[in-house]
């Protein structure tokens, strides 16, 4: 075993645990930092997996901007930020079974898919990832356009926003 | 290639070849001496972060036309070590009620998010943690995590004070952070790289704050609000909030989000110096040998630490919609358009020789900064004027 599949373990077993606890904690608060250490676990596997700028973005973008709003969300809207409900309905056994049934069938799956244990070819280092994502983003060969359509929509629902939250004096 | 000339990699070498002769596996050496590498920079960052503690004392005092501690040791050099003591002996309290994982967690992350920043800084060419493609960008993360451990002080504690301190110092985090990224974005046009060290490489003609002194005050003034600071510390206010988030931390958690803001002003220092001013860079000296570039850079930090010290200790303490104003409608339209004009200049002054380049840009960043006053004090005056037009009526009753 080498240290970066036990560094992967460790990070891929903290992810899940706290995921688990998202959903099985009972206070408000506590689930959305066990959300924050769950994204902090996804952007530690986008590092080992070599993808810095993406790992990166997802703590800035989920950690610094989302999990705040949600924490902030559920501060100032609930008055007791402890869950009594129920934490499990009626359909747990089936949801159970759809899940089980999901992740065999994506492990038979990955089994015998030969590529799976080819391992990655090196990356040389004069490549730049960012460089590259950033030409990609641009170039009218690549994805300037799903680019641009993505930039419209969430200008539109800024502008949204805004005038939702706008007052007339 | 020995030592004087590039300390990490030939003691990493030495610690490895050790470790391999003990027989270990070559892979698991290496994860080892990089930990070892990671332990003694947090252990000598640990050591700088006392003696700022003086530094701040000594600073303060001087601008408060005081001695400053003088007492224990020459110039009272020893005084940190008797206020560690001091800190770590007191009681230790959790209020009634305070969420006790949350509460204990705030001043770990607090000083963690400090830490962490240091993965990425140059220290010299050939001193530095890991060459991150997108240095810049990991310091914002490095931000995110600082706004956590407010929020979690805040709400663990079960006090009113420190929530509000908490929230106030968050709405100051995330709105700041805005033109802080932006400026963040006006080197890396310039160097054409994310990458720290790309960046102080790049300067070897020009510091970037020669050619972007707008974007290096906007981001000062970013890094202040984004420390805490004064003029931006109303988080602790203390004639309104007793001390803001951390109003219910004694001893050596209280001592954590101290030394912590200490070490966070110092390194944003460093940050504004690698951006601005060529970081570890000083007229050729840093080829000579990585410690002289290493002191070099830790002069220039020193400097940095010492205005943001400068500003807090001269500047009074602003009003919080004063200030959230000020980020929304001053600082961030004129740091987005600042950058755009500096993109379409940079786009433009391309293959000109670099006289002209460092001239052209030199000259629109002083007209940006020239309008966007103008447009600031005609609006003023159009605020004062509405505010005096009803003052004849409260002077006719004097």
């Amino acid at each position: 075993m080498t240290p970066e599949k036990i560094i992967f373990l460790i990070v891929a077993g903290a992810t899940l645990v706290s995921a688990l606890m998202v959903v099985t904690t009972r206070n408000i608060v506590h689930a959305a930092f066990w959300l924050i250490a769950a994204l902090f676990g996804v952007a530690a596997i986008f590092a080992i997996l070599n993808a810095g700028f993406i790992a990166v973005v997802q703590v800035v973008v989920y950690i610094g901007a989302i999990a705040i709003l949600f924490i902030f969300a559920v501060m100032l809207t609930r008055k007791d930020l402890r869950d009594t409900s129920a934490q499990q309905n009626r359909n747990w056994q089936a949801g159970a079974l759809i899940a089980a049934l999901t992740f065999g069938g994506l492990a038979a799956l990955f089994q015998s898919w030969e590529k799976l244990s080819v391992a990655a070819p090196a990356i040389p280092s004069s490549f730049d990832a960012v460089a590259e994502l950033g030409s990609q983003l641009t170039s009218p060969s690549a994805y300037v356009l799903p680019f641009e359509v993505a930039s419209v929509l969430l200008l539109a629902a800024m502008i949204g926003a805004v005038y939702i939250a706008f007052t007339r004096k | 290639m020995d030592f004087l000339n590039d300390p990490l990699k030939v003691t990493a070498e030495w610690l490895e070849g050790i470790f391999g002769a003990w027989g270990m596996n070559a892979a698991f050496a290496h994860v080892l001496v990089v930990f070892l590498g990671v332990l003694l920079l947090l252990v000598l960052l640990m050591v700088v972060d006392i003696f700022l503690v003086w530094m701040e004392r000594k600073v303060v005092s001087r601008f408060q036309d005081r001695i400053g501690p003088n007492r224990v040791g020459p110039y009272g050099l020893i005084q940190p070590f008797a206020d560690i003591i001091k800190l770590v002996i007191k009681e230790d309290i959790t209020p009634n009620g305070a969420d006790r994982a949350l509460y204990n967690l705030a001043p770990i992350l607090s000083m963690m998010a400090v830490l962490m920043v240091w993965a990425v800084v140059p220290i010299a060419p050939v001193i530095l943690g890991t060459d991150l493609n997108v240095g810049v960008l990991f310091l914002i993360a490095a931000g995110a995590i600082g706004t956590l451990s407010i929020i979690m002080a805040g709400w663990g504690s079960n006090n009113k004070f420190a929530l509000i301190g908490g929230f106030r110092q968050v709405a100051v985090m995330v709105a700041f952070e805005v033109p802080m990224l932006t400026m963040l974005l006006i080197p890396t046009i310039f160097a054409g790289s994310m990458n720290m060290n790309a960046m102080i490489q790049a300067q070897d003609k020009i510091w970037y704050f020669v050619i972007s002194p707008l974007g290096a005050l906007i981001f000062l003034i970013a890094v202040i609000a984004e420390l805490g600071r004064a003029p931006f510390d109303l988080a602790e206010g203390e004639s309104e909030l007793v001390a803001g988030f951390n109003t219910e931390y004694s001893g050596m958690k209280f001592g954590m989000f101290y030394a912590g803001e200490l070490l966070h002003a110092m390194t944003f220092g460093g940050i504004w110096a690698i951006l601005f001013f060529g970081g570890y860079r000083f007229f050729g000296l840093e080829q000579v040998s990585p410690f002289l570039a290493a002191a070099i850079f830790l002069a220039k930090a020193l400097i940095g630490y010492w205005i943001i010290m400068w500003v807090k200790y001269t500047m009074v303490r602003i009003r919080i919609d004063q200030m959230l104003a000020f980020n929304w409608i001053f600082l961030t339209p004129l740091s987005f358009v600042l950058l755009m004009v500096t993109a379409l200049m940079n786009a433009l002054l391309r293959g000109t020789p670099s006289w002209v380049y460092g001239i052209g840009m030199f000259f629109s960043n002083v007209i940006l900064a020239w309008l966007a006053l103008e447009i600031a004090r005609s609006v003023s005056r159009k605020e004062r004027e509405k505010i005096e037009g009803a003052k004849p009526l409260a002077e006719a009753h004097h």
